[in-house]
C-alpha cells in the first residue's frame, strides 16, 4: 500500500505543505512558493495516473505492446504553462505592491489599510 | 461562416486581443474593440437563433470526432449564457472609452482593453466548450486577465484586491483540475458528453466522490458561494468600475453555469442530490450567504462595496433555486443569471457615472446627487428596485419563479426567508435613495453635472433591459424553461 502508492502519498504530502504555507506565511512571496508547491502536486498526481506498469513512451516499434498514456502529460504540459503565468503574475503583483506598500508582509499591509481607512 | 460560429464567437475576441495593442490612440483601440465584441454578439444571437430552430449545435475543432477531438457543443443553456456574456461584454465595453479617462492613465488603456478582450474570450471559451480540460483553461484564461483588470484600479489597495483574488482563484482553479483529473483517471475521457456516459458506471467509488467534492468546492470558489466570498467584495470595490461592471455582470454567471453543466450533463442529478449530500448543504449556504450578505450590505459605506456584498446574496438566490431541484427552480437560477446580470451591469454603470463626477462612491457624499445627477441616479434606483424584486422589473420575474419552485417542494420557511432577504435589500438600496434624493447637496454634488452621454447610454440600455424583460417575459422565460426542461431530461 505504502509502497506501490508512494507518488500518490507524495502528492498528499505535497499538496498540505504547499496549502499549510499559502495559509500560515504572511510574506507574499512565500505565499506564491506555497501556491506553486500546492500546484506542482497536482501535476505529479496526473502523472503518476498516465504510467501504465511496465509499458513504455507511446512510440509505435516492433515489439511493444504496452503503452503509457500519454495525454495526462499533455495536459499537464497546459497546466504547467499555465502555474508560470499565475506565479509570474502574482510576482508581478508582489512588485507593485512593494511599491506602493514598502513591505511585502500581509499583516504590515493590512495595518497601514486599516490606517488610511 | 455560421457553421464555424460556435468557435469563432470564442475565436474573435482572442484573436483580438493581441492586435489590439497596435493602436497609438486609445480611442481607435476602443472603436476596434466595441467591432469586436459587436461581433461576438452578432455570432452567438445567431447561434442562439440556430438552437432555437434545430436544436443543439456540435462543433468538431480541426475536424477531429470527439471524444479524440475537443467538441464545442452549444444548447439552449450555454447558447443563453454566451449570448449573456456578450451582450454584457459589448454593453460595458460602450461605456469604457468615457470612464476610463479618469480613471486609467492613456499609455496604459490599451493594455486594458487587450485584457478586457482576453477575459471575455476565457468566459465565452468556458460556457462554449464541451470539454472539461478545456473549462480549466479557458477558466485560467479569464481568471488571469481578471486579477490584471483588477490591479489597474487607481487606489493601491486594488493591487492588495487583486493578489488575494490571485490566491484564492488559483486555489479553487487547481481545486478543479483535481477533480477533473480524477474523473479522468475513473473513466479515460474529458469529453462532457462522453463523461457522462461513462460516469455513471464507476458512479459509486470513492474516487468519483473526492472528485465531486473538490470539484465543487472549487466552483464554489469561483462563483464567491458564502462562506468562499472574501476575495469579491475587495475585487470590486477597487477595480476600476469598467472592470467592476464586466466582472459583477457576467464573471460568477459563468461560474453558476459551470457548476449547473457539471451537476446536471455529468454527474447526474440523482447522483448529486441522492448520493451526495448537495442539496442540504447548498441550500444553508445560499440561505446563510443571502442573509449574512445583505445584512452586512447595509452597513456598507462604500456604495460599490454595497453592490458587491449585494451579488453575494444574490449568488446565494441562485443556488436555492438550483439546489431546490425541480423545473421551476432552475428556471428561476437560469433566468436570475440573466436577469442579475442586467440589474447589476446597471448599478455598477451608474456608479462609473458618479465616480467619473465625484472621483469617489462614498455613500454618505452622495447627498443630493439625484438633482444634480437625475438620470444616473434615477438608472440606479430602476437597477436599486430590480435587485430588491419589484414587480415591472426583471428581478420580480426571477423572485416569483423562485419562489413558486420552493413553494412546489412545500418549504414554506425557505420561502419566508428568501422573501425576508429581499427586504433587506430594500434598506440598503433605500439607505443610498435617502442620501440622494432627500438631503441637499452638499460643496462638491452642487457643482456636479451629469454624466457623460457614453456612459449614460449603456447604463439606460440596461435600465431599459431590465424593465423590458420584466413586463414582456416571453423570450427570457420561454427560452429558460426550455433549458431547465432539458436538463432534467423532461421532454418539453
Amino acid at each position: 500500500m505504502l509502497v506501490s502508492l508512494f507518488n500518490y502519498w507524495i502528492v498528499i504530502v505535497l499538496m498540505m505543505m504547499g496549502f499549510y504555507i499559502v495559509i500560515s506565511h504572511s510574506n507574499l512571496i512565500k505565499k506564491l512558493l506555497g501556491l506553486s508547491i500546492f500546484q506542482a502536486s497536482v501535476f505529479i498526481m496526473y502523472i503518476s495516473m498516465g504510467k501504465v506498469e511496465g509499458g513504455t513512451a507511446p512510440i509505435l516499434e516492433e515489439g511493444i505492446k504496452t503503452y503509457s498514456n500519454p495525454l495526462p502529460h499533455v495536459l499537464i504540459l497546459t497546466a504547467i504553462v499555465v502555474g508560470i503565468a499565475t506565479v509570474a503574475l502574482g510576482l508581478a503583483l508582489v512588485v507593485r505592491i512593494h511599491e506602493a506598500y514598502g513591505t511585502i508582509e500581509e499583516n504590515e499591509i493590512q495595518e497601514k489599510d486599516n490606517k488610511s481607512c | 461562416m455560421l457553421a464555424h460560429a460556435p468557435a469563432l464567437t470564442v475565436l474573435v475576441p482572442l484573436l483580438a486581443a493581441p492586435l489590439s495593442l497596435v493602436f497609438v490612440k486609445s480611442r481607435h483601440c476602443w472603436i476596434f474593440c466595441l467591432l469586436v465584441t459587436c461581433a461576438s454578439l452578432v455570432l452567438s444571437s445567431l447561434m442562439l437563433g440556430q438552437i432555437l430552430d434545430t436544436g443543439t449545435i456540435i462543433y468538431t475543432m480541426g475536424g477531429w470526432p470527439a471524444p479524440w477531438g475537443i467538441e464545442y457543443r452549444v444548447d439552449l443553456l450555454n447558447g443563453f449564457v454566451l449570448l449573456l456574456v456578450s451582450l454584457l461584454g459589448f454593453i460595458v465595453m460602450m461605456a469604457a472609452d468615457s470612464s476610463l479617462e479618469k480613471e486609467i492613465d492613456t499609455d496604459k488603456r490599451k493594455f486594458f482593453y487587450s485584457s478586457y478582450l482576453l477575459c471575455l474570450t476565457g468566459m465565452l471559451g468556458i460556457t462554449a466548450t464541451g470539454d472539461a480540460f478545456n473549462v480549466f483553461v479557458f477558466l485560467e484564461i479569464s481568471s488571469l486577465s481578471t486579477y490584471t483588470l483588477i490591479a489597474m484600479g487607481k487606489d493601491r489597495k486594488a493591487l492588495w484586491a487583486s493578489y488575494q483574488y490571485l490566491i484564492m482563484g488559483t486555489i479553487g482553479a487547481t481545486f478543479i483540475l483535481i477533480g477533473i483529473g480524477l474523473m479522468y483517471a475513473m473513466t479515460g475521457t474529458l469529453n462532457m458528453h462522453d463523461l457522462s456516459i461513462r460516469l455513471p458506471e464507476v458512479e459509486n467509488t470513492r474516487t468519483v466522490f473526492t472528485a465531486f467534492a473538490f470539484f465543487m468546492v472549487g466552483v464554489c470558489l469561483k462563483l464567491a458561494l458564502f462562506p468562499l466570498h472574501l476575495w469579491l467584495p475587495n475585487a470590486y470595490t477597487y477595480a476600476p468600475s469598467i472592470v467592476s461592471a464586466l466582472i459583477a455582470a457576467t464573471a460568477t454567471k459563468v461560474a453558476v453555469y459551470v457548476m449547473l453543466r457539471f451537476v446536471f450533463t455529468i454527474f447526474g442529478i440523482e447522483f448529486s442530490f441522492e448520493h451526495m449530500p448537495l442539496q442540504e448543504v447548498l441550500i444553508a449556504l445560499g440561505v446563510a450567504g443571502v442573509l449574512t450578505s445583505s445584512i452586512i450590505a447595509i452597513y456598507q459605506t462604500n456604495l460599490k462595496r454595497l453592490a458587491a456584498y449585494s451579488s453575494v446574496a444574490q449568488v446565494g438566490y441562485m443556488i436555492i433555486g438550483f439546489a431546490i431541484g425541480n423545473v421551476t427552480g432552475l428556471t428561476a437560477t437560469i433566468l436570475h443569471l440573466f436577469n442579475h446580470a442586467l440589474m447589476k451591469g446597471a448599478l455598477f454603470l451608474a456608479m462609473a457615472g458618479i465616480m467619473y463626477r465625484l472621483g469617489h462612491v462614498e455613500i454618505k457624499n452622495l447627498q443630493g446627487l439625484g438633482r444634480t445627477m437625475p438620470l444616473t441616479m434615477a438608472a440606479f434606483v430602476v437597477g436599486g428596485l430590480s435587485l430588491i424584486g419589484v414587480p415591472l422589473t426583471v428581478g420580480f420575474v426571477s423572485k416569483w419563479y423562485l419562489v413558486l419552485g420552493i413553494i412546489e417542494q412545500g418549504w414554506w420557511l425557505l420561502a419566508v426567508l428568501v422573501l425576508f432577504g429581499s427586504l433587506l435589500a430594500l434598506i440598503y438600496i433605500w439607505r443610498v435613495i435617502e442620501i440622494a434624493y432627500f438631503s441637499p447637496p452638499n460643496a462638491s454634488t452642487s457643482q456636479v453635472s451629469e454624466a457623460p452621454a457614453m456612459i449614460l447610454i449603456p447604463t439606460w440600455i440596461l435600465v431599459l433591459g431590465n424593465i423590458y424583460f420584466g413586463i414582456d417575459t416571453d423570450l427570457t422565460v420561454g427560452i429558460t424553461s426550455l433549458a431547465a426542461q432539458s436538463l432534467f431530461g423532461v421532454s418539453p
